[in-house]
């Protein structure tokens, strides 16, 4: 309920912030008053999270003011400030130390609990926490997270940011909180946040399942490559205009790139073929030459069967997978899955196919040159010298370096796990035009990407919820309300 | 047998690992010596266990924030030295001794954390400082301890064998620290999830300087005890404490990852591990062998504890 | 340009010349501590000095070597079972030479066998417990230490006349010692550039996960590192015992720490994929030099101890940088 004359709590004008070549907000306003529940929603690299890392104090803008109770203030708003005030964010990466009870982790994040029975305390306050949102919930304070499930850990994880303690609760940032819940603790929660905000507290929602945010928000704030395009009542709005608001304009064509003239799936011999046990029963597969599109919101699975095939043509025993052939992989985490940071970028290219310039025992060097030279002639590297650190190079040619390893290799199969993130526009045009060409040469393309356009790009889109394959799409069919409409589809529970 | 069941049934086959051992070796040991079933067969059979298990505490704090210590041997051995050497003649200077090792114990924490250093280099460097100092204060074997010290050590407890009363207060001092207290939660918890302890706010170098200063101070208790026992020291006196305290605080349950440790099993440990010793001379193993079967009953603790975690994990 | 800003500019650019060259601080040591051993010891023996420090740093080298692969192939790996790999190793390379000179090289294909099934044995515990290498391989030396004694106790068999005048010859005034370390440790280089094993060695050391999805075989590649490793303590301990005039059990026991030593102090980054082959010679000729200068200005074990645990924390730090783990 928002009372009429209610009071701004959060101001935020024209935030920008960009990492590197990707600019994640794009100047946006944004304000929640005292007792309203905003819900937050949008496409991958909406900007969600950005936003949500600048109202906790995580990340602090590159312009922009923050207006929090009225006070000024963007160079000393941070974590401690933001907490101090009354701030608080529940996160999809969990933040309880699995070795500890829950009354032990009740203390670390409250340390005020101090005293001979600090345990009790922290104990009966944490219960008493769960006891108001998720009654029933069947946890005592003194059991060890790691023997819980991860849907207990998550009411765990609410129930402690709920908590009272030394500092203020204001506003409560949840990002995704439903996602490990079953349907009864997901009710439960959104009873509890509806009750939270009549009395007068704030909460922001971020949430794909827009029955949720129909629920219990009062209003709902759109946000499209970094910029808020729509900020409506729950009561003025409807499901379907808010799938429309997340896509495109109607009045940008969808595409405007060249469109891959592969043969049809019916006339290439299939290479992949997983089944899924799951509710969709949908049997997922690929042909030769083929470019097969995985898509929906981030995080729903699709790096995971990426991984999947991968171990599978590795040699992995994995009874729903079938796989006819070698794969490659281009990482699309650079940091973790990709680069070799110490190497130079002759040799982080050329690591994936070694043994194509070994002649008898060891490696032929002027070969692995001069491979290494063609692939920056076609990739249109960026470099004074291949024998340069990886690092001297943009994150953009760094990508590309990962296409080269993974496209010099003999491998049949190229996995792609969303590897244009955060590249430029120039670079993705080149390798675009790459993976047309191999496609064309007979190379299967598995490419998972949170970018809609680049979907054009594929034969076949399979659409994912919740880890699941929900619905597949050619590329005739492929428009991004129909994505969205799939993403952000309610699966039964 | 359904999940559940064999899911407890497993955790409890977790916790009782240490205490059966420990059970089955002492039927092992007195069915083959009868008469060590006694006031002072135990406390010949259990004596050395004493320092032991305060440089197994030592050790388990270190394992619960997830790093190593590969320099609690020299450590030791070194306080024994100072004890030896300095306590007796200039009792000043050595406690500015004993304190400027913590100092340096806590220095090495503090480094290890912030400069994101592998502790096993560091210990193993530190290994080395420790053992050329104790060599500089002993080049030969030797020192007398202070009587004080040796008589304490010497003295006839009343009811139980003083390793048993050692026991109970090293068992009892550990768990208090390391599982009841704040502190102790806090440096599990460093151990567990140290970004989560850190994103609330804790400084995570004050916290790890903490801890490895607590394992000095144990170091120094377990170090003084030694010397207080055998009277004279010598820099290689305790250089098996090293390994010997890992598998032990390993074998109490404790891991090498994730802050699960243990205080009553890892002195539970110590304990099986000096008895482990001693039933290796009840044997009349060859000398040749002995030096072998160290290094077997250690991979037969660590081969049960990895069979039994995989059994955990598929519960 | 003021000359602050001259000499400034002229330091970052050495900074930049010496951050891609690990091994050098460990040489440029290497040749200071020479002088200065020189100059303590007021000229004398220069020559004899240099001899042997390359005869004595042979034996480093060539274990070291396998050290460096270990260290190399990921953060936390280290093998301990060096002094007992060389015990062993030493031990049977006598029993199979027996005094003969056509046994020579039976012996040390013999003695390399050994070490390498250590290094089998190794590497299966370490898959098998499931615990960290360095426990392992300590756990493991026990064990090996225990054959060792059993095979080696009271062993008076001296090495072939051959054998030990091998020791002692030179070729153009180089120790043959420190010419066949020199060559072992060309073939160690040529294997990390130019072949697949040493490649792999290197990208599973900076990123396993990498490598995996690369397509290495990141568990083949840690077994052949840590194979190689007591392969090489094999070699070194037929070598010892040659030169030593037999087999003693201990004679190992000084490497346990000191081959971790030179791979630090050599340059070898410790979280691993990035040995430094140079910087393993310059280490051994400092620690060797080390010893020499320290004893000729009178200083004890202890206080060489002391130095050296201090070295190695020194350059672990300043190898460093400051950050969150």
């Amino acid at each position: 309920m928002i009372n009429s004359i209610s009071e701004i709590l959060f101001e935020v004008r024209d935030a920008a912030k960009a990492f590197g070549a990707v600019q994640a907000l794009r100047g946006v306003d944004f304000q929640i008053t005292r007792g309203e529940c905003i819900g937050l929603v949008g496409h991958n690299g909406a900007g969600k999270s950005t936003l949500m890392n600048v109202l906790s104090g995580t990340l602090t803008p590159d312009r922009g003011e923050l207006h929090f109770a009225g006070r000024a203030g963007r160079s000393d708003w941070g974590v401690r400030e933001a907490q101090r005030l009354g701030v608080r964010s529940v996160y999809q990466e969990l933040s309880l130390c699995a070795n500890l009870s829950l009354a032990e982790n009740m203390r670390i994040a409250q340390p005020q609990l101090k005293g001979w029975n600090w345990r009790v305390n922290a104990g009966s306050q944490l219960e008493a926490s769960l006891d108001r949102i998720f009654p029933g919930h069947g946890l005592r304070a003194d059991q060890v997270v790691a023997d819980l499930s991860i849907g207990k850990r998550q009411l765990v994880e609410i129930a402690r940011a709920f908590t009272p303690g030394a500092q203020p609760l204001e506003l409560m940032i949840l990002d995704e909180p439903t996602s490990s819940l079953d349907s009864h603790a997901a009710g439960q929660l959104l009873a509890y946040i509806r009750e939270f905000v009549a009395h007068g507290k704030s909460c922001i929602l971020i949430s794909h399942k827009l029955r949720e945010i129909f629920n219990v928000a009062d209003r709902v704030v759109v946000m499209r490559d970094g910029q808020v395009v729509e900020s409506v009542r729950t009561d003025q709005t409807s499901r379907d205009r808010l799938v429309a608001a997340m896509g495109q304009d109607e009045q940008t064509t969808g595409f405007s790139g060249e469109a891959s003239t592969t043969a049809g799936p019916q006339k290439a011999p299939l290479v992949v073929k997983v089944s899924s046990p799951t509710r969709t029963r949908m049997e997922m597969n690929a042909g030769a030459g083929e470019v097969i599109g995985l898509a929906g919101l981030a995080g729903h699975g699709q790096t995971g069967l990426l991984l999947r095939l991968q171990a599978a043509s590795a040699g992995a025993a994995d009874s729903a997978v079938w796989i006819d052939g070698a794969t490659s992989f281009v990482a699309g985490d650079r940091q973790t899955d990709g680069v070799f940071g110490l190497w130079s970028i002759a040799r982080n290219m050329s690591v994936g196919c070694l043994s194509q310039f070994r002649r008898g025992l060891l490696i032929d060097l002027k070969k692995e040159r001069d491979g290494a030279e063609q692939w920056r002639q076609r990739l249109g590297l960026v470099t004074p010298g291949l024998d340069l650190p990886i690092f001297s190079l943009s994150g953009g040619n760094q990508q590309k370096v990962l296409f080269a390893r993974a496209l010099g290799s003999t491998a049949p199969i190229v996995l792609m796990d969303d590897p244009m993130r955060g590249v430029d526009v120039g670079t993705k045009h080149d390798v675009y035009a790459l993976i047309a060409d191999e496609a064309r040469r007979g190379r299967t393309f598995i490419w998972y990407t949170t970018e809609f356009d680049e979907l054009f790009h594929c034969d076949r889109v399979y659409v994912f919820n919740n880890g699941e394959v929900v619905g597949e799409l050619s590329r005739a069919e492929l428009n991004e309300e129909r994505v969205l409409n799939m993403s952000f589809e309610e699966i039964a529970a | 047998m359904s999940p559940v069941l064999a899911k407890r049934g497993v955790h409890m086959l977790h916790t009782l690992l240490p205490a059966m051992a420990l059970t089955l070796l002492l039927g092992a040991v007195f069915w083959r010596q009868p008469r060590a079933m006694s006031y002072f067969g135990i406390n010949l059979l259990l004596d050395l266990a004493i320092p032991l298990m305060f440089a197994t505490l030592a050790q388990m704090m270190i394992l619960a924030v997830s790093d190593l210590d590969l320099s609690i041997g020299p450590f030791v051995s070194l306080v024994a030295s100072i004890g030896a050497t300095l306590l007796p003649t200039r009792p000043a200077l050595a406690t500015l001794a004993l304190a400027a090792a913590v100092a340096a114990y806590a220095l090495a924490g503090a480094v290890i954390e912030s400069r994101r250093l592998p502790s096993i280099v560091v210990t193993l460097g530190l290994s080395f400082v420790w053992l050329g100092c104790a060599v500089l204060l002993l080049p030969t074997p030797g020192g007398l301890a202070p009587g004080w010290l040796s008589s304490a050590m010497a003295y006839r407890t009343p009811w139980l064998p003083m390793p048993i009363w050692m026991a109970l207060v090293a068992a009892v001092l550990g768990h208090a620290l390391i599982t009841r207290s704040a502190f102790g939660t806090l440096v599990r918890g460093l151990g567990g999830n140290p970004a989560a302890v850190a994103r609330v706010g804790w400084s995570l170098v004050r916290v790890r300087a903490g801890v490895y200063a607590l394992a000095g101070v144990f170091g120094i208790i377990a170090g003084l005890m030694l010397v207080g026992q055998t009277t004279s020291a010598d820099p290689n006196i305790a250089s098996r404490y090293t390994l010997v305290s890992i598998a032990a605080v390993i074998l109490g349950g404790g891991k090498f990852v994730g802050g699960y440790v243990s205080p009553v099993g890892a002195v539970i440990g110590a304990l099986t591990m000096t008895l482990a010793a001693s039933f290796l001379t009840f044997l009349d193993i060859a000398p040749d062998w002995q030096v072998g079967m160290q290094g077997l009953i250690l991979i037969v603790v660590l081969g049960l504890r990895a069979a039994i975690d995989r059994l955990e994990r598929i519960a | 340009m003021s000359t602050l800003t001259k000499s400034l500019s002229g330091v970052t650019s050495l900074q930049r010349w010496g951050a891609g060259r690990p091994w050098l601080g460990s040489c440029v040591a290497a040749v200071l501590a020479w002088a200065a051993t020189v100059f303590t010891g007021q000229g004398h023996g220069s020559g004899d000095l240099l001899t042997a420090a390359l005869t004595f740093s042979a034996f480093t080298v060539l274990v070291s070597l396998g050290q460096m692969l270990v260290i190399s192939v990921g953060p936390g790996n280290a093998d301990l079972s060096i002094p007992s790999s060389i015990a062993l190793s030493g031990a049977v390379a006598m029993i199979v030479m027996n005094g003969n000179n056509t046994m020579i090289v039976p012996g040390i294909l013999a003695a390399v066998l050994v070490g390498a099934t250590v290094g089998v044995f190794n590497f299966g515990l370490i898959r098998v417990l499931n615990i960290p290498p360095i426990i392992a391989t300590l756990a493991g030396s026990l064990i090996v230490m225990s054959v060792a004694i059993y095979v080696g106790r009271g062993l008076k068999i001296k090495p072939p006349p051959l054998f030990s005048d091998f020791m002692a010859m030179r070729l153009l005034g180089v120790p043959l010692l420190a010419v066949v370390a020199l060559v072992v440790t060309g073939g160690i280089a040529v294997m990390l550039e130019r072949t697949v094993l040493g490649r792999s060695i290197e990208a599973v050391g900076q990123n396993d996960r990498a490598a995996r999805l690369a397509g290495l075989r990141v568990e083949v590649t840690r077994f052949w590192a840590y194979v190689i490793c007591a392969g090489l303590a094999g070699l070194t301990g037929a070598l010892i015992a040659g030169f030593a005039g037999g087999n003693s059990l201990d004679q190992g026991q000084e490497y346990l720490l000191l081959t971790i030593a030179v791979v630090v102090i050599g340059g070898t980054a410790v979280s691993g994929g990035a040995p430094s082959v140079p910087g393993i010679w310059g280490a051994a000729m400092f620690m060797f030099l080390l010893v020499a200068m320290l004893n000729a200005a009178g200083a004890g074990p202890g206080l060489r101890t002391l130095l050296t645990g201090l070295i190695i924390i020194a350059v672990i730090v300043a190898a460093s940088s400051p950050g969150k783990r």
